[in-house]
């Protein structure tokens, strides 16, 4: 009986794994090799669906543009987030002030994703609030037509949803450096640089891997910031997965799934190699 | 119900016909006022071109029981209908969409020999042409997936039958809607949309099944392409379609892609774009809102589509019943004139016709300068009066119906390349 203890205890997680993780995984990928036509899914085993995804340019190009997507928010949130925490950490002194400007940094988590994409249109349109500002002080003299449907603000979009992501666990990290090897490496002699790069940055790793991991998963995984704010312009693999779905293609976009599945666990262990998270735990 | 006078006010008639109603003069609804179909739901899915309101509150006032409506876009209509046909009772669906739904089973077939104004059904659904001598359009018409031959039958008849697979409710002629206050030239055609002077301007719904019938009006009109049949196209004449529009795509033609009502008409208002596939009732919205906007008519005709109410097959019983009463009321007047006042059209035009003022039906349905204001179903002005609805009449616009909403053979083709497109 104490022997199987541990097992019982572990059952009601594990059966909810099984349940809710497993098996529709396991679903995904026995679909992904099902065939289809318009209105039913047929039981069987083709590679049909595999061999669209691998053989279509357009696929590729699709694939590369997320990763793309995710590469270039990834860069614009760590510097952000990472000055950002630097910020709040180092240059704040009074600990409620820091309460306070943190507490400010989540504000527009406050409103759901899809508000504050859409908040954009009006600011960034071409007769909108931006563009009809700077006409007015006589910076330009025709709207800035790529401010809106563009890639410029899909990735506006992405920065401004999920910086906050990468602020908290750097923010978290850096409250966590014992403030004398600070000042042991100002007393050996480092500028602000040298202490930057080989003390803050080293030992904020985990915090930076942690929000990497969080920004880049939800870019690579997004569909409704890519529709929005590039107007249906650009694609991304969710965006693809979706509009399979919608299509009623469930086999094709089980097997796009499937291979956006494997990409982003090859993108994560990647990065845990890089850097170990533990640390931080 | 035979002609009425109208020199009505619209109060007036809409009084009329509800003391007609409640009497149940107009139709004679007699057959279930047992007391049980006041718990009687209808779960019904739609798309937000019908998913009214108005006219779920109006069912429960004049049939009382409960009409509990879900509104999403068309793919996803189809999809539903098609994959959990369960889950709702009433698929209010279009009819290139039932060309793919009726063959899975999930909808039972509609016996006509109950619903009592079959005969006056506008032809276009019951002979497949407006009048003897119009044409029938490409496409997916409505006639062609109208009617099967048996209950069981999964194919389609192609010709009038005692079974409807839809009973139709509404139907519109689409075209392009411009700004004409900002396009700055007379647009006549439907290639004008690729003009280089709209140059990330212009935009084009994102629904392949439609999508591509206003790509295959714009390549024929600019001489890119000629169909066989632009509702059945070869793969040869969608590699063409897709391919010039890619083309256009990369050129930067287009400022975006909208898949809702919505977003057409956010468009079309904020000028991020002025000439656009459209609806007529976006336009009308866009004009409400004091912005210009034009259904233009053009040279080459006008794409159709039209869409009806599928019972799905596992109702039975009073709500069986329940279903058929709600089907003889949609045609019996008050919700066609509630649609007719949006610029959409009934399936059968002398009971919205008793349904509206002389000046509602002068303008909307006869192409005639509006007497006095015209009001949208929610008393907001939507024309002064002297304004002629674009494209005229009736007649005028559905009589130049060239092609209609389609599902192709080479569908699963077509849609792979549409995505591409969308991808490019």
């Amino acid at each position: 009986m104490p022997r199987l203890f541990p097992w019982l205890q572990t059952a009601p997680l594990l059966a909810v794994l099984l349940v809710f993780l497993v098996i529709p995984l396991a679903m995904l990928v026995i679909v992904s090799f099902y065939d289809y036509d318009s209105f039913s899914l047929i039981p069987a085993f083709v590679l049909t669906n595999y061999k669209e995804v691998f053989t279509s340019a357009v696929t590729w190009r699709t694939y590369l543009k997320t990763l793309w997507f995710a590469g270039l928010t990834w860069v614009v949130t760590l510097g952000l987030g990472f000055w950002l925490a630097y910020f709040l950490a180092f240059v704040v002194r009074s600990p409620t002030w820091r309460m306070v400007l943190f507490v400010l940094t989540t504000v527009p988590f406050w409103t759901s994703n899809l508000i504050r994409m859409i908040a954009w249109v009006p600011f960034l349109g071409r007769n909108g609030i931006l563009n009809n500002g700077l006409m007015a002080v006589g910076a330009i003299n025709a709207p800035l037509e790529f401010l809106l449907f563009s890639d410029f603000a899909v990735i506006l979009a992405f920065v401004h949803l999920y910086t906050l992501f990468m602020v908290v666990p750097v923010f978290n990290t850096m409250m966590r450096i014992d403030r004398r090897l600070l000042e042991a490496a100002r007393d050996a002699g480092a500028g602000f640089w040298q202490a930057l790069w080989c003390v803050i940055l080293p030992l904020c790793k985990p915090g930076i891997g942690i929000g990497s991991i969080f920004v880049v998963v939800l870019v690579m995984g997004d569909f409704a910031t890519v529709r929005l704010m590039s107007g249906g312009q650009s694609a991304s693999v969710g965006l693809m997965i979706s509009n399979q779905i919608g299509l009623m293609q469930y086999p094709a976009a089980a097997a796009n799934a499937v291979v956006l599945l494997a990409m982003v666990l090859l993108l994560v262990s990647a990065m845990l190699r890089a850097i170990d998270i533990r640390k931080e735990l | 119900m035979t002609e009425t006078k109208t020199s009505l006010t619209r109060r007036g008639a809409l009084a009329l016909a509800g003391a007609a109603l409640g009497s149940g003069a107009v139709t004679g609804f007699p057959t279930l006022w047992a007391q049980n179909i006041k718990d009687v739901t209808l779960r019904q899915i739609g798309t937000g071109v019908s998913g009214l309101n108005p006219i779920a509150e109006q069912v429960k006032k004049d049939l009382g029981f409960n009409l509990q409506l879900t509104v999403t876009d068309t793919d996803a209509v189809a999809q539903r209908a098609a994959t959990q046909a369960r889950s709702f009772d009433i698929a209010d669906i279009e009819y290139f969409s039932i060309k793919k739904v009726y063959p899975t089973g999930a909808v039972q077939p509609i016996d006509t020999t109950k619903i009592k104004l079959v005969d006056k059904i506008v032809p276009i659904f019951t002979t497949g042409r407006l009048t003897p001598d119009s044409p029938p359009g490409q496409g997916t018409t409505p006639f062609s997936v109208g009617f099967v031959e048996s209950p069981t039958a999964k194919g389609f008849a192609g010709k009038r039958t005692e079974f409807m697979t839809l009973l139709p409710t509404i139907y519109n002629a689409d075209t392009l809607g411009i700004r004409p206050d900002l396009v700055g030239r007379p647009i006549r055609n439907w290639k004008d949309l690729i003009d280089p002077a709209f140059k990330g301007k212009a935009s084009i719904l994102n629904i392949p099944g439609i999508g591509i019938m206003d790509a295959a009006m714009i390549c024929e009109s600019a001489g890119i392409a000629k169909y066989g049949d632009k509702g059945n196209m070869t793969q040869p004449e969608i590699d063409k379609t897709i391919n010039f529009l890619i083309e256009q795509k990369r050129a930067g033609q287009f400022r975006a892609f909208w898949k809702s009502f919505d977003e057409s008409v956010n468009l079309m208002a904020s000028g991020e774009v002025v000439i656009q596939s459209m609806w007529s009732p976006a336009v009308a919205a866009v004009r409400s809102r004091g912005i210009a906007c034009t259904y233009q008519p053009l040279e080459e005709g006008y794409r159709a589509w039209g869409s009806g109410l599928g019972i799905m097959r596992h109702v039975s019983g009073l709500q069986l019943d329940a279903a058929y009463e709600y089907l003889n009321w949609y045609l019996s007047g008050w919700a066609g004139a509630f649609l007719n006042r949006q610029g959409y059209y009934s399936a059968v035009l002398e009971t919205a016709k008793a349904n509206m003022s002389e000046n509602e039906w002068g303008y909307w349905m006869e192409g005639k300068p509006a007497t006095a204001e015209i009001l949208s179903p929610e008393g907001k002005v939507m024309e002064k009066a002297g304004a002629v609805r674009d494209g005229g009449s009736f007649t005028e616009r559905m009589g130049k119906v060239v092609c209609w909403n389609s599902v192709m053979d080479e569908d699963r083709y077509m849609v792979r390349r549409w995505n591409e497109f969308i991808a490019a």
